[in-house]
């Protein structure tokens, strides 16, 4: 109990409360507000926990570029609010029937782990000693030594799609002029400047 | 109850006073790197710069502090209101946390906290929803294409100041900012067989790194000649078109705090934070904070010099900086730092 208590229920208080706003605001850009709040709040969470790196992280990756394309996209559209509620009953049930079975899961997990304490020590990997190893350090040992190869697929996996981003959304015209700033700066005056001798009268 | 009291109200009391010590101190150094903005902008026109309010004008930022607060705040009748109020006090509140992190000398840190370099990181990356909502709120065109060129420039810039901030990292195994301070005891001079000297510090060592950090923390803050986000020539004043008053001054505020905490951010990672130049007892006697605030203080000269004599990038030349150019060569220094400090067994 003291603090850290308090500050638990701070934190779960406004990240239900504004989770429940995301869905419920009427402006879209206001939903993602609100969601950057429940970001912000899980990253309080997280740090309660002690787990820092994972709660900056979260901070850097979901609201420092995540969001910001979120609101980027949600404030470009001519989003039309009224046609845009219109079909919520319509999917109610879908909503409800994804909320129960993560209910349903996360009763599953916790009434596990409350009923079978024993298999926590099924965990195969030495836990650091909070006190002698950060866990930013803990992380690294185990991200890059055991799971390299996990943690390089990953990565080619988000390669691939962005690459798969660029592919889809790549429009090459062709007959427009380009800046080619190698060229520029390669060009010298003997190349791009002719002087002309004009006599009075004359012209070129 | 006594154990209450030593435990949570003693330093909670400590602590809030600290903070407000560290406010106070640096609204009032803001004030003053306002001034010596100014000043130092008026001197490459050879103009004279604000001299009128006190000795050679050194009250200017406070007169000014006066006008934005007693000016009648106007809000646009198509703003949404809630969110164009939010949107100042989301980029100074933000821009100010950020400094409870910063070890101003060895030991004056508020929070010394294992993850501080990430901490400030993702704050500053936070700084750019003052200027999307600011720039949506307003409900208007200029502030809306501020906010859009603000959110991709810094969205693009900070890409290179992670791989720059990884590649400091590689070289300290820490992310607290006072082991990375400390870390600069010995480097590249010291290895060469010389006393513990500013050779030794990371810029030396990691000098292309220096010089992308530099460039990229221009464009982070909005700095000339990346102030793109509120180019009067083209968008009037960009995200801050429709402010005026307290709201406005929020957003200079928060504006240079952010200048002054990359600034900072600058000497700790590159320039030896607190160490003296060169490691001998005279210098050594010099408190630590005031080493702290020359070096800050020069790269916010530099900062300002670059203000005054460089033109505006045009935004596509802005993106190919950041992505063509800073990503890739920021990539290729964060695997070469890796090899060298492996190969040469030094990590």
């Amino acid at each position: 109990m003291g603090l850290q208590a308090i500050f638990f229920y701070l934190f779960a208080f406004i990240a239900v409360a504004s989770a429940f706003m995301v869905i419920s605001a009427k402006n879209p850009v206001h939903s993602v507000l609100f969601l950057i709040l429940v970001f912000f709040n899980a990253a309080g969470l997280f740090l309660l926990t002690g787990a820092e790196f994972l709660a900056m992280i979260l901070l850097v990756v979901y609201i420092g570029a995540v969001a910001v394309l979120f609101l980027f996209v949600v404030m470009m559209l001519d989003i039309d609010f009224a046609e845009l509620r219109s079909g919520v009953l319509q999917y109610a049930p879908i909503g409800m029937l994804v909320g129960l079975i993560v209910a349903a899961e996360l009763v599953v997990v916790i009434g596990g782990s409350v009923l079978t304490p024993e298999a926590a020590k099924a965990i195969t990997m030495p836990i650091p000693n909070p006190a002698s190893r950060t866990n930013t350090a803990a992380l690294g040992d185990v991200l890059y030594t055991n799971y390299v190869y996990f943690f390089q697929i990953a990565g080619l996996v988000l390669l691939v799609a962005m690459i798969g981003a660029i592919v889809l959304t790549l429009r090459h015209r062709t007959n427009i002029k380009r800046q080619d700033v190698s060229k520029q700066v390669a060009r010298t005056p003997a190349t791009a400047v002719e002087v002309v001798k004009v006599k009075p009268g004359q012209g070129v | 109850m006594d154990s209450f009291f030593s435990i949570y109200v003693w330093p909670g009391i400590v602590m809030v006073a600290q903070s407000l010590l560290l406010l106070v101190c640096l609204l009032v150094f803001i004030a003053y790197v306002l001034l010596a903005d100014r000043k130092i902008w008026a001197a490459v026109q050879l103009r004279r710069g604000p001299n009128v309010v006190g000795p050679f004008g050194l009250f200017q930022s406070f007169a000014d502090l006066l006008k934005f607060v007693f000016k009648e705040p106007v809000i646009p009748a198509g703003a949404n209101k809630a969110v164009f109020l939010l949107a100042p006090l989301v980029a100074v509140l933000l821009a100010l946390s950020t400094w409870a992190v910063v070890p101003l000398a060895d030991g004056w840190v508020i929070a010394n906290i294992n993850v501080g370099i990430l901490y400030i990181f993702a704050i500053s990356s936070l700084e750019v929803y003052g200027i999307i909502m600011g720039g949506w709120a307003s409900n208007s065109k200029y502030p809306f294409l501020g906010a859009l060129r603000s959110a991709a420039q810094m969205v693009s810039y900070e890409v290179s100041i992670g791989f720059v901030i990884v590649t400091v990292l590689l070289c300290v195994g820490s992310l607290n900012l006072t082991d990375i301070v400390n870390a600069q005891h010995d480097g590249l001079g010291t290895r060469m067989g010389l006393p513990a000297s500013f050779l030794d510090w990371h810029w030396l060592a990691l000098f292309p790194m220096f010089v992308v950090f530099f460039i990229s923390a221009l464009a982070e803050t909005n700095r000339p000649p990346f102030d793109l986000p509120e180019a009067e020539s083209e968008l009037v004043a960009g995200f801050m078109v429709e402010y005026g008053s307290s709201p406005y001054m929020m957003f200079m505020l928060g504006e240079y705090a952010a200048v002054c905490l990359m600034c900072a951010l600058t000497t700790i990672l590159f320039l030896g934070g607190w160490l003296p130049p060169v490691d001998i007892w005279l210098l050594n006697w010099v408190p630590g904070i005031v080493w702290f605030m020359l070096k800050s203080m020069l790269v916010f000269f530099m900062f300002a010099m670059v203000k005054a004599f460089v033109p505006r990038y045009r935004y596509d030349q802005l993106m190919r900086l950041g992505w063509k150019i800073f990503l890739p060569l920021s990539l290729a220094m964060v695997v070469i730092t890796a090899f060298v400090l492996k190969l040469a067994g030094w990590a």
